[in-house]
């Protein structure tokens, strides 16, 4: 099969999958409980002023109605707009969607630049103390609570060294300096986690290629251990890594809710938990449509690089 | 050469920019949360009022002692038949475009605020009827009836007047770029992100203002909130939790402003609205759950002692606040009136929001119900849900907070008369709403507190809710921080305030 024909194939997969998962996500809104009018009326309106409310928003109408009245504006671009701040969803989206990339793309460096060598160090030390070690660091990883993290990190680094902002985000257009030391601490605390992953991956996939009969062969062959490692072994353990780092980052990219909060970084995670504490189906949906697509597209590049590095793949699917 | 001396000019502009703009005075204030709509029209939240404050400047202001005082007005005056409301506007304001404040301009702010599509002041401004601009600088207002708390009204976000031009503009979508006649205006915002003011020059009271910048931006997590103001990211932040007022206060490079609140937490009972009314329906009942509760004890677990017990819904402080002591625990007289009920094994149900200040109070409030053999149960409720179904009447009892309002018709009328809107408890006592229709109509406040007082009396012994605590307000900032005063209101007022 020709990489022409594979891109076709998956191309075609993925508007099934955008539709199932636009119905999904507007399914999963009308589950939550808490009438979005009276989120819009807050305390102080009377029950018509709701109902005016809920009239105008068309939430009154069935839920295929409101489906298709919705589905039918995003095919165009309209995902409506906020009711808190007035502001059209595209935009809010287009407002954050550099944020989360850049956030996204830091920790992913701080992961993998994390992530790969602990995970050689672990199996290649697999029986010794520095694997034992490399193996805690990942579980720890995993395991701290990205808040916690945070707020130490704040304290030490902001508190007191004085050595990083403690919060915001400031364009890289509008001063870049700032703009990368303000995203120093948020993409540790979010790129570590990742690492944890990434190492335990690693390292499995390391194992399993170690012991693979043409890594004996060069070993046999008198090839130096360092190359047979970083030359023979690495590049065929790397694959399930790049999956794996691609889905990662697709789940960085749907917003680091936690880590956005305590940084306060104007990113899709705080535009999501705020929209969901008020209700603003509109500003849901259009974030999760575009982090769904965004995530699906993400898949759509890995089996492109699957393909690539995997010449297998090719026959298999031939 | 003439390179050169370009860049000799260069380098000196640049020189001299970096010189300017670091003699800027900036003020980064933290937030508690995310605004919703900079339009004093469309907003809603608490915090978009400290927002709107920044920029927007109100025909009238409150004090320390919330008594009025002049802002875009300089005096008002109520007719003999209190039916018209005069106010006098304040000459050679403009706002941030250049447009004059005038009496077109208070017009036209009224009316927008009553008909602009998701207007949440209509109902505040329910009583005028029309709007003549008299000459220039005197506008009137015409009432069918008189209506007291109508100035308050203007000492709020009613009162903010908009540029009609710029609100012509940009209709529902003003907040985007609003433009009002306050001591800074709008640069620029980003949702969830920073929000940036700069000193408006034209100000009509510009030598007050010694500041250059103002940046706000929200960080929800208290904690977190003050490590920034520690670390000197922000000068000022809102809102400090109770638990942290002792490491401020420890703190040598911070000082804490303090203020007492007019807002009020408080349970509300169902007592008449739908099918789950029945349970809280015996009066006994809840004066039993009422003399079950030390508010003293509740505000010294809950809070760390600083905030107040209380059982009012007009705070301390106010004019309209009445003089008594707070309702006592008398565990005894509550099994004895539950007896009498025939309900000495109560049990009832209470919808409780998950955030600290109300998870604590309840479980503080359970396990005192619990000696005088009353079994509370806590139903962990978020915001949204527990807004529906209190409307819907599905629910026993709720925990709430009330912002509270400065004239004590907010905190009585929309609340204790039968039909409206903030009733979610279904209590309706004719004479209750009686008297406080007739204290929303007498302009006399002397007259007017003791009608309040005969209401209010009546409704404390009906107890369709109770309140519990006066909130206590706490603001932190950097010791460089001067002359910052904080009302009752918790708004950021930054006229006078330097920082060094």
């Amino acid at each position: 099969m020709t990489l022409g024909g594979f891109m076709l194939r998956r191309l075609a997969s993925i508007i099934p999958t955008l539709i199932f998962v636009s119905i999904i996500v507007f399914s999963l809104q009308q589950l939550i409980p808490g009438d979005p009018a009276i989120a819009m009326a807050g305390d102080e309106l009377n029950d018509e002023a709701v109902q005016e409310i809920r009239v105008k928003y068309g939430f009154d109408q069935p839920f295929y109605v409101q489906y298709f009245k919705w589905i039918g504006n995003v095919v165009v671009g309209d995902f409506g707009a906020s009711y808190r701040n007035k502001m059209e969803v595209l935009d809010l989206i287009l407002t954050k969607l550099p944020v989360t990339l850049q956030l996204a793309v830091f920790s992913m460096i701080v992961a993998l630049i994390i992530g790969i060598p602990t995970g050689i160090i672990a199996a290649t030390h697999k029986d010794s103390f520095i694997g034992t070690a490399a193996n805690l660091f990942a579980l720890t990883g995993v395991s701290i609570p990205h808040f916690w993290l945070g707020i130490m990190l704040i304290l030490l680094f902001s508190v007191n060294l004085g050595l990083l902002p403690s919060s915001g985000y400031v364009p890289p257009w509008e001063d870049l300096r700032q703009n990368l030391l303000s995203l120093i601490m948020p993409s540790i605390v979010l790129g570590t986690g990742v690492a944890g992953v990434i190492t335990r991956h690693t390292r499995g996939a390391m194992l399993q290629v170690l012991s693979s009969d043409y890594v004996r062969t060069a070993r046999a062959k008198g090839v130096a251990e360092r190359i047979v490692v970083s030359k023979h072994a690495l590049r065929n353990a790397l694959i399930p890594v790049i999956t794996l780092s691609t889905i990662e980052f697709g789940q960085l990219l749907s917003g680091a809710i936690l880590t956005e909060q305590i940084f306060s970084i104007p990113g899709f995670g705080k535009l999501i938990v705020d929209a969901v504490f008020f209700r603003e189906y509109a500003v849901v949906q259009g974030v999760v449509m575009v982090t769904a697509t965004l995530f699906i597209l993400l898949n759509f590049v890995a089996d492109i690089l699957y393909f690539v590095v995997n010449p297998r793949m090719r026959s298999a699917n031939g | 050469m003439r390179y050169k001396l370009a860049g000799v000019l260069a380098a000196a502009s640049l020189l001299l920019s970096g010189g300017l703009a670091s003699a800027q005075t900036v003020m980064r204030i933290g937030l508690n949360d995310d605004p919703d709509s900079i339009d004093p029209a469309l907003s809603q939240a608490f915090v978009t009022r400290i927002v709107l404050t920044t920029f927007c400047d109100k025909l009238f202001d409150i004090d320390a002692k919330l008594g009025f005082v002049p802002r875009l007005a300089e005096s008002y005056e109520w007719s003999e038949d209190g039916k018209a409301l005069t106010f006098k506007l304040r000459p050679n304001v403009v706002f941030h475009d250049g447009e004059p404040l005038n009496a077109e301009a208070v017009k036209y702010n009224i009316q927008r605020n009553q008909t602009i599509e998701g207007t949440f002041r209509k109902p505040e401004l329910a009583p005028i009827k029309s709007v003549d601009v008299v000459d220039e600088l005197t506008v009137r207002l015409n009432l069918d009836a008189p209506s007291a708390p109508l100035v308050s009204i203007f000492a709020d976000r009613a009162g903010m007047m908009v540029s009609p031009k710029a609100a012509e503009a940009l209709g529902v979508n003003f907040g985007s770029a609003p433009v009002c006649a306050g001591p800074f205006k709008f640069v620029s915002r980003v949702p969830q992100g920073r929000i940036i003011f700069e000193k408006f020059k034209d100000y009509w009271d510009v030598d007050n203002i010694h500041i250059d910048r103002v940046e706000m931006l929200a960080v929800n997590d208290p904690t977190v909130r003050l490590s920034n103001l520690q670390s000197g990211q922000f000068d000022l932040i809102e809102r400090l939790s109770p638990t942290d007022v002792k490491q401020v206060e420890a703190d040598a490079n911070l000082k804490l402003a303090r203020a007492p609140d007019i807002g009020y937490g408080y349970v509300q009972f169902n007592v008449g609205n739908g099918a789950r009314a029945e349970k809280m329906k015996d009066q006994r009942v809840r004066e039993a759950i009422d003399l079950s509760i030390d508010r003293e004890a509740l505000v010294n677990v809950a809070f760390e002692g600083l905030y107040a017990g209380g059982d009012q819904v007009i705070a301390p402080g106010s004019f309209y606040h009445d003089e008594r002591p707070v309702q006592k625990r008398d565990v005894e007289r509550a099994k004895q009136l539950l007896k009498e009920a025939g309900q000495e094994n109560f049990t009832f149900e209470m919808m409780v929001r998950p955030d600290r200040d109300f998870q604590v109070p309840a479980q503080v409030m359970q396990s005192m119900l619990a000696e005088s053999g009353i079994n509370m149960v806590i139903n962990t409720t978020e915001n949204v849900t527990q807004l529906e179904a209190a409307r819907q009447g599905n629910f026993e009892s709720y925990m709430s907070f009330w912002s509270g309002r400065v004239d004590p018709d907010g905190n009585t009328f929309a609340f204790y008369t039968c039909k409206s809107a903030n009733n979610r408890m279904g209590y309706c006592n004719p004479k209750v709403e009686e008297l406080l229709t007739k204290a929303r109509q007498t302009i006399d406040p002397e007259a007017r507190k003791a009608i309040y007082k005969e209401a209010l009396d009546l409704k404390y012994h009906d107890r369709p809710d109770l309140s519990l605590w006066y909130r206590q307000l706490f603001m932190a900032m950097s010791s460089k921080v001067e002359n910052y005063h904080l009302f009752p209101d918790g708004l950021i007022r930054l006229q006078g305030v330097k920082i060094n």
